[in-house]
């Protein structure tokens, strides 16, 4: 199927043109209300992904090539469409939540999150080398400017510095490892790059020391958006400073679309271009998976700030997902997808548990959350609830989606990497049953009884059933699946 | 149907359970009994239509479940889950009661837990998919940790995330073994696993790679049992934990681990046992001789080094506690064997620890309500005060050492009986452990029961008739069993006739 021209690319387009329209109207509305009642931008913003998904989903079933081939519309990408949306929907309601965020910057907060939504549409769906690197520098750019929003906080702007530092020395190696593949193959079209891979390969004029720089090169950048190691000691900086909702969102949704990225373009071009036999990446791969899990879960022991304990278990997560995609099979790739249903639930309700704490008790220590269990139980046990599927035990979804990983990578006859994923599974349940701990077994002096709205209760209970029943659900499997589409052929 | 209905009664109790207010004990502690109950007369009726000569799985049901890796809801009893499956129901209304008076706080979570806990008990011995048996497995995990950590004793906090981490640890490494096993076999389904392992030629029969899966498996029920040296959660556990969670601890959950011995490590991987259980087919693999002594000399360091740290306690829990990993010693001994009476032996004496330990840690209970305590060496001639409590005691510690004519004495005679004709001298060696059993018991015996009266028990009662009520069923069997272990051994001599034995 030739790719459709610019002016024909246009309807199938229509998703991210209502995120950006709706940017636009949270921006007018909030300088129509002078800064005042900045939840009408929440809404507003609320309404604009609504109407994004609905989009999605109605030109959900279309397999076509955009833009003269820059971008790819298919079902892998809806399907990170889909998940990126619910975190930016998840995310804006935590913010109306939210007390610490400023009130009267509220209004561009929600026109800069669609806008970072809208850069993550094009880091699951591009196909050409520069798309990819625009696409990413929109995605940094804003979460720059968020991971910084909380102006008052030295940590905030701390971490706003740290990400941009990092960011800008990942994306110009990634930018360089580009520009090598490009002045090799010469074209950033993924698909002409994987073909002229196999030529070049075949014809004995490419040496896989050079496809090997260039896709460590490469791996820089992605992996700085994965946070995976080494390229991840900004996260838990940026994650502690950032407001929560923020953290929540990058935790999720940036990983999602690192991990989108990631996965097309490898698989696209150094997967289809068979060179997996003369360049041993996916081994390297498999070294930052487990590195990155080891390095997430141990950094996560010691923590006593649920925000960044949560943050080192997210780097943590990040290496299992990426346990999927070392020898990027389709069995690897539907674990990815199904794991990210998964993790969207059960890491997003842990975060809104912290949102409510924060905003209840003012604390973001372990400590804080002692006796929570006399005091308010059901979020208690909605916490146990998603740290236990974290830790990936039955029958909660996180232990389908952790069996999924597993299975692929056993079935890849890659045992080390199943033992160090499997024990670190074990070394991740110390540090979350510490906040269980903390929840259930201890006592404090303080008693009474928190009590939450009802709107909060119900929003937990929107993460609580997934939570529970994703992984007895074989439609998630299949959807998952077929997800996968083209992309896996 | 039955078995279905008995696995969710005790689920479908905890959500009544929940519902119920919090302040209204008596309630909550009645509602509980009748959903402890239920099942326990579901089991007499499955008692009843149990067709002891049958080789197929009764009671079976198998439909699927997630249909995209072809997991089956398959879950049916034979042999050898039977006797575990009836002790656990029987359990579940006895613990109820034991934990009528003494639980202080928090009694509806407490029930609600303990009513999940036995839907993962009866779940996993029905279990005949290995994936739904790794749920159920995990399942128990849970609410035991809240039971040990909220409930238990001054070092609760510490017991019961020992206990977790321990257990994860090896459902983990099982986690492995068992895709690499679906991989393979490409099902779940236990059964066809089994069929598949003894074929010729199929990749699941390869000795390497059953050595290995075994191993994984062997590992996550290790800790369970617990077998040497992945025992030390196990005191722990058990001191910390409260009465009627001890009991469960004690009577069901360590018979997890050898029930999944046999079931797994036993029937589907006969090349892997064979590796540790013979060697010469150790020696036939290339390996050293040693290798095929693995699990016997596990099962004898069980015995001896069990018994010998209880006879050094002089906690009466912990004592009791580390008679236990002395008598699953004798289970692994018996099942090193692989002939027919060890086997058999073992199987026996899995129910018959069951019972009497469950009776040796609630006689605990009621001695610590009464002093606050359980220092051996702080009591003394109880005897005198509480005649009919002494007598209970006296029952279960006789059963327990091994005194013929009750039950624990078949179990550990058949499993030594067993072993003798394969490793003769691990299995005397191995007596020494029922000497030092009598000895430990004999001596608590006399420390707290006999001689002259601490006066600072003057006032103590005589044990009650809530207790007592736990008690007599327990008695009774530890009699029955004793003098007719025939009624027992019946129910699951075909089952045992079909495991892959060797003469």
């Amino acid at each position: 199927m030739s790719p459709l021209t610019n002016i024909q690319s246009i309807p199938y387009f229509i998703p991210e043109l209502i995120l950006v329209v709706f940017a636009l109207i949270a921006v007018l509305v909030d300088l129509v209300n002078k800064g005042k009642n900045t939840e009408r931008c929440a809404y507003v913003a609320l309404v604009g992904v609504a109407a994004t998904l609905v989009a999605v989903i109605v030109l959900g079933s279309t397999e076509q090539s955009l833009f003269l081939g820059m971008i790819r519309l298919d079902s892998f990408a809806v399907f990170f469409k889909i998940l990126i949306l619910a975190a930016t929907a998840v995310t804006i309601i935590f913010s109306i939540k939210s007390e610490e965020l400023d009130p009267r910057m509220k209004g561009e907060y929600y026109a800069l999150l669609i806008a970072v939504t809208f850069g993550m549409f094009l880091m699951a769906s591009s196909t050409n080398l520069l798309m990819i690197f625009i696409a990413l520098e929109t995605v940094s750019l804003t979460s720059y400017i968020l991971a910084g929003f909380l102006t008052h906080n030295p940590r905030s702007s701390e971490a706003a510095f740290k990400y941009i530092t990092y960011g800008a020395v990942a994306s110009g190696t990634m930018l360089f490892g580009f520009s090598l593949l490009f002045g090799l193959t010469g074209t950033g079209d993924v698909v002409q790059i994987s073909n002229r891979l196999t030529e070049m390969f075949s014809a004995g004029e490419a040496y896989p020391l050079v496809v090997l720089v260039i896709i460590t090169f490469i791996l820089a950048g992605v992996g700085y958006k994965m946070a995976s190691v080494p390229f991840h000691m900004w996260s838990p900086d940026v994650y502690e400073g950032a407001p929560i909702p923020i953290t929540a969102f990058l935790s999720v949704a940036s990983k999602a679309a690192g991990f989108a990225l990631f996965i097309r373009l490898f698989y696209s071009t150094f997967q289809a271009a068979n060179i997996v036999g003369s360049v041993d990446w996916s081994l390297m791969l498999a070294i930052v998976s487990a590195l990155t899990m080891t390095v997430g879960n141990l950094a996560a022991l010691p923590q006593q700030n649920v925000k960044r304990l949560l943050a080192y278990s997210s780097i943590a997560h990040g290496g299992y997902l990426l346990m999927g995609a070392t020898l990027l099979t389709p069995e690897g790739i539907h674990a990815i997808l199904f794991y990210f249903i998964a993790y969207l639930f059960m890491n997003l309700g842990a975060f809104f548990v912290v949102v409510l704490i924060a905003n209840e008790l003012g604390s973001e220590t372990i400590d804080g959350y002692r006796n929570l269990w006399s005091r308010a139980p059901f979020v208690a046990v909605a916490m146990a609830i998603f740290l236990f599927s974290l830790t990936g035990i039955p029958p909660f979804a996180g232990f389908f989606g952790k069996w999924l990983l597993f299975t692929a990578v056993i079935k890849q006859e890659l045992y080390w990497l199943a033992v160090v994923g499997l024990l670190n599974s074990v070394v991740s349940l110390y540090y979350y049953a510490r906040i269980i701990k903390a929840m259930f077994l201890e006592t404090s002096d303080e008693t009474d009884a928190i009590s939450f709205s009802w709107g909060n209760l119900a929003l937990l209970v929107v993460f609580v059933v997934p939570t529970f029943v994703i992984g007895f659900w074989n439609t998630v499997y299949e959807v998952s699946r077929a997800s996968l589409g083209r992309i896996v052929g | 149907m039955l078995l279905t209905l008995m696995i969710f009664v005790p689920l479908i109790g905890m959500v009544v359970v929940l519902c119920l207010p919090r302040n209204s004990e008596e309630t909550i502690k009645r509602t509980t009994l009748v959903f402890t109950l239920i099942p326990l007369i579901l089991g007499v009726i499955l008692l009843a239509g149990y067709d002891r000569g049958s080789e197929e799985h009764q009671y079976a049901v198998d439909v699927v479940w997630i249909e995209a890796f072809d997991i089956h809801y398959h879950i049916g009893i034979d042999g050898l889950s039977v006797t575990l499956l009836l002790l656990t129901v029987l359990l579940g209304p006895i613990c109820v009661i034991a934990s009528w008076r003494n639980i202080e706080k928090g009694i509806k979570a407490y029930m609600a837990l303990f009513l999940l806990l036995e839907t993962g008990m009866i779940g996993f011995f029905a279990a005949l998919d290995l994936f739904l048996f790794y749920v159920f497995f995990e399942l128990t995990l849970l609410p035991m940790y809240f039971l040990i950590g909220i409930w238990g004793g001054p070092r609760r906090e510490y017991a019961a995330i020992k206990f977790f981490l321990y257990t994860l640890f090896g459902s983990v490494l099982m986690l492995i073994a068992m895709i690499a096993v679906y991989l393979k076999g490409e099902t779940f389904d236990i059964p066809t696993l089994i069929t598949l392992a003894q074929q010729d030629g199929h990749a699941l029969a390869n000795p390497v790679f059953q050595i290995w899966v075994f191993l994984g498996f062997f590992i996550g029920f290790a800790v369970k049992v617990p077998i040497f040296p992945f025992h030390t959660w196990l005191p722990d556990a058990h001191v910390e934990a409260p009465t009627a969670i001890s009991v469960i601890l004690a009577a069901i959950l360590l018979k997890m681990g050898t029930y999944g011995l046999i079931r797994v490590n036993f029937a589907m991987l006969p090349e892997g046992m064979a590796f540790f259980t013979d060697p010469e087919a150790a020696v036939k693999l290339g390996r050293s001789a040693t290798w095929g002594y693995g699990l016997a000399i596990l099962g004898f360091i069980n015995i001896v080094y069990g018994s010998f740290c209880a006879l050094a306690q002089t906690d009466f829990k912990k004592l009791v506690a580390y008679s236990s990993i002395g008598h699953m010693g004798f289970v692994i001994l018996g099942l090193a064997a692989r002939n027919e009476s060890g086997v058999t032996g073992a199987i026996l004496q899995m129910f018959n620890h069951g019972v009497i330990s469950a009776m040796l840690f609630l006689l605990v209970g009621v001695v610590y309500d009464r002093a606050h305590h359980r220092e051996i060496n702080g009591f003394g001639g109880l005897g005198s005060k509480m005649p009919i409590y002494t007598g209970i005691t006296t029952l279960a510690f006789m059963a327990s050492l091994g005194l013929p004519g009750l039950s624990g004495f078949v179990g550990e005679a058949l499993a030594l009986l067993g072993a003798y004709s394969k490793y003769q001298v691990l299995t005397i060696l191995s007596t020494i452990g029922i000497v030092v059993g009598a000895a430990y018991f004999l001596w608590t015996l006399q420390r707290v029961f006999l001689g002259k009266l601490n006066p600072k028990y003057e006032g103590i009662s005589e044990i009650n008739g809530r207790e007592i009520l736990t008690l007599v069923p327990l008695g009774i069997l530890t009699i029955l069993f004793g003098v007719c272990p025939s009624l027992l051994i019946s129910m699951f001599n075909q089952a045992v006739r079909l495991l892959p034995l060797v003469p």
